[in-house]
């Protein structure tokens, strides 16, 4: 048992070793086009933000609707440092630290915001953290930060509010106009390396004794609690550690972008639902599932692009025909009966 | 003076928040099931409106019948084909095909009727009045909204108590399984579901954008997200739950505008939200769920 989770992890690895390998050679022999190079940094934050959202939705077992509000804290905190510390640190340092930052930035926020959301329950705590998540952005839309001799200079007003020095005053946040000239220290090398890291840190939590801990109260609470696991520690925890790394995939995103802007396509709830939508077609709790899905669905609205404007609406179709076609009773037993012998069945769970 | 017509364009907003709560709770309540596209069967509605209206120069009451027709057909089919299979197994995964419903019809209408912003022209002929000596005026949209609200809760409310189809309703929310049992026609019991909520939703859409005239693709999105904290707010599954939230929630976010800052009005109605539920967890009206060892 023990050597088949090992291989099964080692296969997730693998996988994204050798699409790397792949698309690193394809960009030597110049066979890729800028449409998809372009997408590479953001193919790297999906996935991140996929397995990330996945400790919350899959392993913990509680639905999250506000994952984009972390990415969001994570990228406006890193961009925030790149741009404060300006070009006194060279770009590899800065970048890490700026990445330590985000995830430190919306760990905070996981646990401020975790130690209400996680009181509640099922659809209440859904709609509670779509409501965080909105709100994340909305404050950040009205958020004006600038630096100068005396130091920072926060207000929620506007620009002039915030009595900057006139000589050495500059302002680094600008509410609705957000974080504009953040270095692109973004690479598609680097969100390999840190959809690694992620998937290394998720994958050992879920063998570990904390991550039995924590599938045990998804899967029953009050049993969990009789056995003697705290659940809120927990639960906090695994709520921690998505947040963290979403605000990993959040500085990603912020440096791969010369103007960061929260905007509600790129941090609002539709953000966040996309993101659940890659982790549900994934699989719950299956965490390569989570990678291929994401890479796929990215994707595939940009391989359908030569069908211009139909590609939406053929994104649509899709995803609600493989729904139905890899949840539905009839279509499960009619892949039983025809093609069983292709897939060995998993244990049914009730 | 100014306070009461904030409150009066409130209570209108709230109205409007509320027919479409009341669609969201009562599938809700009977199918246990998130319906994320609920808010773009308004815009569906809206759509249907601007073209028989403003299109084709019919009459605005002719555009509303069919607005109603149209959203209920869509609403039930919508319910056949993509929520149906999926209801008896996971919650999420119906919430997934929600989703997918919810940007199928969005880019049906970008695809039909374009990105650009159609303005559209209020169904409302009635002009409103003034009060106070002309210090407070209400709009005939304001009034037709909030009498619609009123009129849409009562029926319902009788109907839900004092019709047979309306208490398999409450029989299917309460135990679907018994109810079979007790020969309640469930699927069709939820399929009626659908249609009203998905009719509500049609009503709720042309006097929204008769109260704000611009509709795009995604006009929808927003209220639909409103009214879904608006649900919850009051207790999701709970009829007048639905109602108080709905009209709660518009007063909130008028006032949160008027009086502290446009920019964070959203923002004030969600911070409202997460209070209530942390001081009730279950909404205003909600029911407790004791869980059973």
């Amino acid at each position: 048992m023990a050597k088949k989770i090992f291989t099964k992890d080692n296969s997730t690895y693998i996988i994204v070793i050798l699409a790397y390998i792949i698309v690193e050679a394809l960009i030597g022999t110049g066979n890729l086009s800028s449409l998809m190079k372009g997408l590479l940094v953001p193919l790297c934050v999906y996935v991140i933000l996929a397995v990330s959202l996945n400790i919350t939705v899959g392993i913990l077992g509680e639905l999250s609707l506000g994952h984009a509000g972390f990415m969001c804290v994570g990228a406006f905190s890193g961009a925030f440092f790149t741009q404060l510390v300006g070009d006194s640190l060279n770009g590899g340092l800065r970048f890490a630290i700026a990445i330590l930052i985000g995830a430190v930035v919306a760990a905070v926020f996981g646990i401020l915001i975790g130690i209400p959301v996680l009181r509640l329950k099922g659809d209440y705590l859904a709609i509670v953290t779509l409501a965080f998540g909105e709100i994340i952005k909305n404050i950040i839309n009205i958020l004006y930060v600038g630096t100068d001799a005396n130091g920072l200079h926060i207000s929620i007003k506007n620009a002039a509010a915030l009595n900057l020095d006139p000589e050495t005053g500059r302002i680094i946040i600008k509410g609705a106009q957000g974080i504009s000239g953040t270095p692109s220290d973004s690479s598609f090398t680097i969100g390999v390396i840190l959809v690694l890291i992620t998937l290394f840190v998720t994958l050992n939590l879920i063998h570990s004794r904390t991550g039995r801990a924590i599938m045990a109260i998804r899967d029953n609470r009050i049993a969990a609690e009789s056995i003697g696991i705290n659940i809120t520690k927990y639960k906090l925890l695994a709520f921690t550690v998505s947040a963290a790394f979403a605000g990993i995939a959040g500085v990603l995103y912020a440096h791969n972008l010369s103007s960061l802007v929260a905007l509600p396509k790129n941090f609002g709830y539709n953000m966040s639902i996309m993101i659940l939508v890659f982790v549900v077609l994934g699989g719950m709790g299956n965490i390569r599932g989570s990678v291929i899905a994401a890479v796929v669905l990215t994707l595939l609205p940009e391989l359908l692009r030569g069908l211009n404007e139909y590609r939406m609406l053929i994104y649509s179709v899709v995803l609600i025909a493989v729904m139905i076609l890899s949840w539905s009773p009839t279509a499960k037993a009619f892949r039983e009966r025809y093609f069983g012998f292709l897939s060995r069945r998993k244990k049914e769970v009730s | 003076m100014s306070l009461i017509s904030y409150l009066l364009n409130g209570l209108s907003l709230g109205a409007v928040y509320a027919i479409i709560a009341l669609g969201y709770t009562m599938v809700y309540g009977i199918a246990k099931m998130l319906n994320f596209a609920h808010g773009d069967v308004i815009m569906v509605g809206a759509y249907v409106v601007f073209v028989i209206v403003s299109g084709m120069g019919f009459a605005p009451l002719i555009g509303i019948f069919a607005s109603v027709a149209v959203c209920t057909a869509a609403g039930v089919i919508i319910m056949m084909v993509a929520y149906r299979p999926l209801l008896q197994v996971s919650k999420l995964a119906v919430l997934i095909t929600a989703i997918g419903v919810s940007y199928f019809l969005q880019n049906v209408a970008l695809l039909i009727f374009g990105a650009d912003t159609k303005s559209f022209s209020s169904v409302v002929s009635f002009d409103g009045f003034s009060l106070a000596d002309g210090r407070i005026n209400v709009s005939g949209e304001t009034v037709v909204t909030i009498l619609a609200c009123i009129v849409i809760m009562v029926v319902l409310t009788l109907f839900i108590k004092y019709t047979k189809a309306g208490r398999a309703m409450l029989a299917v929310s309460e135990d679907a399984g018994a109810a079979q049992l007790m020969g309640v026609n469930v699927n069709g019991t939820i399929a009626l579901t659908f249609a009203i909520g998905s009719a509500l939703a049609a009503i709720a859409g042309v006097l929204l954008c008769s109260s704000y005239p611009s509709l795009t693709p995604y006009t929808g999105s927003m209220p639909g997200i409103k009214a879904f904290v608006a649900a919850v707010f009051g207790g999701i599954g709970s009829i007048p739950g639905a109602f108080i939230g709905g009209l709660l929630l518009g007063i909130i976010e008028i006032l949160g505008k008027a009086y502290i800052s446009s920019q964070m009005a959203d923002a004030i109605v969600f911070a409202v939200l997460i209070v209530v539920l942390l001081v009730k967890p279950t909404g205003l009206l909600g029911r407790e769920i004791q869980e059973k060892v």
